[in-house]
């Protein structure tokens, strides 16, 4: 469990983190997001003691952070942003070393070492040099690493960066299982990632907790934008001045693709409308074969822009 | 105790795994045996000390050369930033570093034996003053090296390490040199201050307490200004 109290953190004049409190239980997965410079990184990096909050307080099972930071050390394990490595060491090598350095007894550690391979796929590659290993390989060993000594605490910073889409879905199956026991924190701006692995999103701007809750909640607090995808064969005479003046619409926007068979529309009627089944019958009522017809749900890309660019404007 | 011996292992290691060690040794070698033979028959005396003389210039250059990727290179590859996040403290990571650069000093220091031994099968080579003639250069070189390794820990860049290295040793090593600019007052304190001033006396076979705490100071000021720079990350 991983508590934040009213946590500040300044860089010079620079105010990275200000007031930030929540909690972490065990068995959440989190995901951290929020724009560049948000203050993500410097959140992770109060947790795992690589330097301590300017003021409030953060407890890692209970322990602080700043007064016991080695016991707090022992609990986490962490993969920093870019994944640092020394490429002139072998992988088991590297994760003995780790291990080492973790304070794991040398009857434990090839106990260790072979579960953390094991579990991050990289049986065939135990032997060979960092530095010899693909992009997606290397943050097998990042998360090997983090996770050799069986900490309490995960701290994932961006865990799929710079991957290619097989080795993200690979990554994140191995983040979901390892969280199934323990508490993780992974930070990212990409919004599938969160709907793909996290219990529990909070997105952070300039510093400050601007929504926390379960990415479904969210997106269904975000009011429904009532907006409906419509695509019909052809190219019926006035059909959006049509739909305009038949249907409760606001606006409808022509998408159709120029010079193409088919005639596409956005359609955005009151919040919360759900216009499908007058839209179905009112094509068949002017004889227009349907292609087509959707309402788009808000995603999370709409909800955190909608978060991060309000809170924006109120600062400038 | 074990972090400590296991950064000691992966430093060695990493001497090891590249070039670095090798031409670091034989380089070493090559220029202490030019040092120790290039006059040695043209005096006709089994005598090092005039080879001796030379090594507290030679510390200046190859001292840095050994711990100027120390600290720097993690830092620029990012590893520091993690390794600071281990269960190890900060003096934890700087001692082992620090053995593993002593380590490669001292086993360079006792290859050029084999030159010691060669004089001394030619003539009679007095073994007192050669044993605490080693022990100065053992000494001094502990001193240079842990210099070199705070001057690693400022940069991120190796190169930057050397640089920095070479003007620390380089100050300490010229402290007696321009006493000629020093007021008469601080001539005495000069001396002191100077890195090699206490290495002749041992290489003349005198082991001055003075001495040993000036050169176990000087260990112990860079170890303990690696590890401040190291902690520099707390209050940025």
């Amino acid at each position: 469990m991983i508590q934040f109290d009213q946590i500040g953190k300044s860089y010079g004049t620079v105010r990275a983190l200000d007031d930030v409190s929540m909690t972490v239980e065990t068995g959440q997965i989190l995901g951290l997001l929020g724009p560049n410079g948000a203050g993500k990184t410097t959140a992770m990096k109060i947790i795992t003691c690589y330097m301590p909050p300017t003021s409030g307080r953060v407890t890692v099972d209970g322990i602080d952070v700043v007064e016991d930071p080695l016991a707090v050390r022992r609990k986490v394990g962490y993969l920093p942003e870019h994944n640092p490595l020394y490429l002139d060491m072998g992988v088991s090598d590297y994760l003995r070393f780790c291990g080492r350095l973790h304070g794991l007894e040398a009857a434990a550690l090839p106990v260790a070492i072979d579960r953390a391979i094991e579990r991050c796929g990289l049986k065939e590659y135990r032997n060979r040099f960092i530095g010899q290993l693909s992009k997606g390989y290397r943050q097998r060993v990042g998360l090997a690493q983090a996770i050799i000594h069986d900490p309490q605490v995960l701290i994932l910073d961006e865990p799929t960066t710079g991957l290619d889409p097989n080795q993200i879905i690979e990554i994140r199956k191995l983040i979901r299982d390892i969280g199934a026991e323990k508490t993780v924190i992974l930070s990212t701006h990409i919004m599938q990632e969160v709907q793909a692995t996290c219990s529990r999103m909070v997105i952070i701007n300039r510093g400050r907790i601007v929504a926390d809750d379960t990415p479904e909640q969210l997106r269904a607090r975000m009011t429904g934008a009532g907006s409906h995808i419509l695509e019909v064969q052809g190219h019926p005479e006035g059909a959006a001045r049509l739909l305009n003046e038949r249907l409760p619409l606001r606006e409808v926007i022509d998408h159709s693709a120029p010079g193409g068979d088919t005639s596409r529309f956005e359609l955005h009627g009151d919040p919360g409308d759900d216009l499908r089944e007058r839209l179905f019958r009112f094509c068949v009522e002017q004889d227009w074969t349907l292609l087509e017809l959707a309402r788009s749900q808000t995603s999370l890309e709409d909800v955190f822009r909608q978060l991060t660019a309000e809170d924006g404007k109120e600062a400038a | 105790m074990n972090a400590i011996l296991a950064i000691y292992r992966r430093e060695l290691q990493s001497y090891f795994n590249s070039p670095m060690a090798y031409m670091f040794l034989s380089v070493f070698l090559l220029l202490t045996g030019w040092f120790y033979f290039s006059s040695f028959f043209l005096a006709g005396q089994a005598d090092i000390r005039g080879a001796l003389e030379l090594i507290p210039l030679l510390f200046v250059f190859f001292a840095p050369a050994l711990t100027m990727r120390l600290i720097s290179e993690e830092k620029r590859t990012g590893t520091l930033e993690l390794i600071v996040t281990y269960p190890i403290t900060d003096g934890q990571l700087i001692l082992g570093k620090y053995l593993a650069a002593l380590t490669l000093l001292v086993v360079a220091i006792l290859g050029t034996s084999s030159y010691t031994l060669t004089a001394a099968m030619l003539g009679n080579l007095d073994g007192g003053v050669t044993m605490t003639g080693y022990l100065g250069m053992i000494l001094m070189g502990a001193a240079y090296t842990s210099i070199g390794m705070y001057a690693s820990s400022l940069t991120d860049n190796q190169f930057v390490g050397f640089v920095l290295g070479i003007a620390f040793t380089l100050a300490l090593f010229l402290m007696d040199k321009v006493l000629f600019f020093v007021p008469t007052a601080l001539v005495g304190f000069f001396e002191f201050l100077s890195i090699d001033a206490h290495y002749h006396s041992m290489i003349r076979g005198v082991i001055d307490t003075r001495d040993l705490v000036y050169y176990f100071s000087l260990i112990a000021l860079g170890i303990v200004l690696a590890s401040r720079s190291l902690a520099r990350r707390k209050w940025s």
